[in-house]
């Protein structure tokens, strides 16, 4: 029953969100204000009555109900509760449902609290979101259908890939929806914004907490997948360049640029027209990534594949949003008076540096990850990897650090040059000083990571500036987050340039006993032992692992997954206050002895702590904004009642 | 601005969009392209691994009829698993030469023993250099050599049941 009601929510809330659409349509087009005034109540019961079909699907899922097809697939009784639950978005069908209803939710979201977009453009908008939703959902409804039974049911489940089976796995995808579906509800304001001629600082305000939104999710989603792919699939690297990795990028680097460009919007009325592309491109690089990585037309280590039926369609709703919205904006975009001007060195000029470095970052990404598909169109097999990126995006990378330095000590409008360097004497001093202390180790070290770890130093000391001289009890939380996320830049490009530098690697065959140097580690091989798990059995290499006089005991694993047979390397991983010690156990030499993969990382937990830093300094960002235009509402209403003066 | 730089944008989507709906209606194809295919085979000479029979010599590959060049090892488990098909080619008349990898004859005739024995020689290559030369990266990889050491394919990873027919197709067109 549970699955019938799964699929009559799901066709209510298509129907709704068809009707949603109709209604903006002729509410916008013959003025009626009846009609327009019913639209937020439509978005909202559309909103809650998708959310109740994920919850059924989830509530399947988690009674491992063999008789669903989707749960047959991909579940299986033996699985843990945690991962029965996440099974039900870890595939092609739940992650769509999964899209629709966070894109349903946001939807209600705006219906209810949006109070400060001319109502006009925002019934235009929540139209925008009711055509995005009826692609999906006519996807859902025609051709992948989450709730189909099977009969007979099968004995058991046919299980997910073990590789997906960890706790920081089961969440990433969920939360890189989250960001990609906030930047769908910037797109929206986009489109509505362009429909209504309507581009305004007002539209900029209410656009900017879903784009920060969308972008502290998204940080959050691809600095947990770095960490993810780091310590499971066992190859000591945090970020591959892997189709999938660049899917989850792309829209990353605009929404960024986004984010910057949109408070140059709201503050000054300025970039109006680069606002809206890049609210566009936002959401066009998210819907682009996930079509490459799900339909299977880009190889990759993770690719779903997906029939060419599905594929097409998807490809179509893709080419009819983008393609439309690009063709609107062009249209339309004309007719949007030029915004405010502004001096060359100016707050709103270093943000356009900003946008221009994230966009040509974006440009080239985009283009390595779909060379291989040209070469492909022309019968050359290649793949693009890590050489062309690192050399590409490295020294654009350190530039956008040094604009990052600069920008936020720039005063809006126009500033002096020669205040400018005033202002930046500490950072300079922090930048030489680190020099100083580098120059023991320059010999080994390659100029990208030497000049990260300089600019690192810059950087920071240049991010915590703006709090200089302030009283801190009444800087506003939205600048604590700017400087946060700031520093948390900083941070990471730390982690990066030493872990590029300073790794040690050591791969090696040991018999049981024997020992070996990494970095500051003695590694001892103690042996091996038989480790059993819920679903998996596996064997576990003992390593004593000592330090100073400290001893610890490692015991990275090999394990086999029966259903499906599947080996995995579970790497152990020993995280101290100056690095990470890595290791992983490979296979049994037939003389005997076993191999070993381990690496010595100094400092490389930074990458990861800078992530978060970012994200933190997102949310920071998103409660000072909301929190402010949540008190200037209150009081003006109060000034309104008569209450205040 | 000028007015036509407005409609950029589009134009590169609908490049994209175009080029993405070309590829997906190509059939997928997941054969590994290696440098070696095309190419002759290096000249190796390997000792036997078992005494019941000899091990490979370069002049094997010259004599007009195409062989597999199989190379396997007993400690690994994907070989195991495709032995079955390996025992289907040679039920069909197909000559199967095996590089054994850092092996030895005990465990090597354990596992000929276990899991059936397709191989008409069995050479031991106990530091994996042919197995470098051949341009080989794993156990198991299958070699189609024609009757003139001109390398004609590669396969890599364990040979499936589905795999068989473009591996005869390939012994056949070399013939």
């Amino acid at each position: 029953m549970i699955a019938e009601t799964g699929l009559v929510l799901l066709w209510l809330a298509a129907s709704l969100a068809l009707l949603q659409l109709a209604m903006a349509i002729i509410g916008l087009r013959f003025d009626r204000a009846d009609i327009i005034s019913a639209v937020r109540p439509v978005a909202i019961v559309q909103g809650l009555l998708t959310a109740l079909a994920m919850g059924a699907l989830i509530l399947l899922f988690a009674r491992t109900d063999l008789s669903v097809l989707l749960v047959a697939e991909n579940s299986n009784v033996a699985k843990p509760m945690l991962y029965k639950i996440a099974g039900a978005w870890g595939n092609h069908e739940g992650s769509m449902l999964l899209w629709v209803t966070i894109l349903g939710l946001s939807g209600a979201g705006i219906a209810l609290f949006e109070r400060r977009l001319a109502e006009r453009t925002l019934i235009a908008t929540l139209g925008a979101q009711a055509l995005i939703s009826i692609g999906f959902f006519a996807f859902l409804l025609l051709s992948s259908n989450p709730f189909a039974r099977i009969w007979p049911p099968p004995a058991d489940g046919r299980g997910l890939n073990p590789l997906l089976q960890d706790p920081g796995l089961a969440f990433h995808p969920p939360t890189l929806y989250f960001g990609y579906v906030g930047l769908s509800v910037a797109f929206s304001f986009a489109v509505g914004a362009l429909v209504m001629r309507d581009v305004t600082p007002a539209f900029a305000r209410a656009m900017r907490p879903w784009a920060l939104g969308a972008w502290l999710f998204l940080t959050l989603g691809i600095t947990a997948g770095s960490y993810w792919a780091y310590y499971e699939l066992g190859w000591g690297g945090w970020w591959f360049w892997d189709p999938v990795e660049n899917a989850s990028l792309m829209p990353w680097l605009a929404a960024t640029a986004l984010l910057h460009s949109v408070t140059v919007l709201a503050t000054r009325d300025g970039l109006r027209a680069w606002t809206v592309m890049l609210a566009v491109v936002a959401f066009s690089m998210s819907m682009i990534g996930t079509f490459l990585v799900r339909s299977g037309v880009l190889t990759s280590v993770h690719a779903f594949a997906v029939d060419p039926e599905r594929g097409s369609f998807l490809l179509a709703l893709l080419a009819l949003y983008i393609g439309g919205a690009l063709a609107l904006f062009a249209l339309r975009i004309g007719s949007v008076r030029q915004g405010a001007l502004f001096d060359p060195v100016s707050r709103e000029a270093g943000l356009v540096l900003n946008n221009l470095l994230l966009s040509v970052i974006l440009g080239v990404v985009l283009i390595g990850t779909l060379y291989p598909l040209v070469a492909q169109g022309m019968g050359v097999q290649l793949s693009v990897g890590k050489p062309f990126f690192d050399k590409t995006i490295g020294p654009v990378a350190l530039i956008l650090m040094v604009a990052l330095a600069f920008g936020p000590l720039l005063r809006w409008r126009s500033d002096d040059p020669r205040a400018l360097l005033r202002r930046m004497r500490a950072p300079v001093a922090a930048a030489l000083f680190a020099l100083g202390m580098l120059v023991p180790f320059a010999r080994g070290i390659s100029v990208l990571p030497l000049i990260g770890l300089i600019l690192a130093a810059a950087l920071a000391v240049a991010s915590i500036l703006p709090l200089w001289g302030r009283n801190l009890r009444r800087t506003p939380l939205f600048t604590w987050g700017m400087v946060i996320a700031h520093l948390g830049v900083a941070v990471a490009v730390a982690g990066m340039a030493s872990e590029s530098a300073f790794t040690r690697e050591r791969l090696v065959a040991l018999h049981i006993g024997q020992g070996v140097q990494v970095g500051p580690y003695r590694v001892g091989f103690a042996g091996v032992r038989p480790e059993v798990g819920d679903n998996w059995s596996g064997i576990g290499g003992v390593l004593t692992v000592s330090r100073g006089g400290e001893t610890v005991t490692l015991i990275p694993q090999q394990r086999y997954f029966s259903d499906p047979v599947t080996t995995t390397n579970e790497s152990a991983i020993l995280t101290v206050a100056d690095g990470q010690l890595y290791t992983v156990l490979g296979e049994r030499n037939p003389d005997g002895r076993w191999q070993l993969r381990l690496w010595w990382k100094p400092l490389v937990t930074l990458i990861w702590l800078g992530g978060g830093m970012m994200a933190l300094g997102g949310l920071l960002a998103l409660i000072g904004r909301v929190g402010r235009e949540w008190r200037t509402k209150r009081r003006r209403r109060r000034i309104e009642m008569g209450y205040l003066p | 601005m000028k007015r036509w730089l407005l409609w950029v944008p589009l134009l590169v989507f609908a490049g994209v969009v175009l080029l993405v709906a070309m590829e997906m209606h190509r059939p997928a194809d997941r054969t590994v392209f290696s440098r070696m295919v095309g190419k002759d085979l290096p000249a190796f000479d390997l000792k036997p691994m078992l005494a019941d029979r000899p091990g490979i010599e370069p002049a094997l590959y010259h004599q007009g009829k195409p062989r597999l060049v199989n190379i396997f090892a007993s400690w690994c488990v994907p070989c195991a698993a495709e032995a079955p098909e390996l025992a289907e080619l040679a039920k069909r008349g197909v000559a199967i030469d095996a590089v054994a990898v850092r092996d030895t004859p005990e465990d090597v005739g354990a596992f000929l023993k276990r899991w059936g024995d397709p191989y008409a020689r069995i050479g031991s290559d106990p530091m994996g250099r042919v197995q470098l030369a051949l341009g080989s990266s794993g156990v198991p990889e299958t070699f189609v050599i024609d009757g003139k050491g001109k390398i004609v394919k590669q396969h890599v990873g364990p040979i499936r049941e589905d795999d068989i027919p473009g591996i005869l197709a390939a012994l056949e067109d070399a013939r």
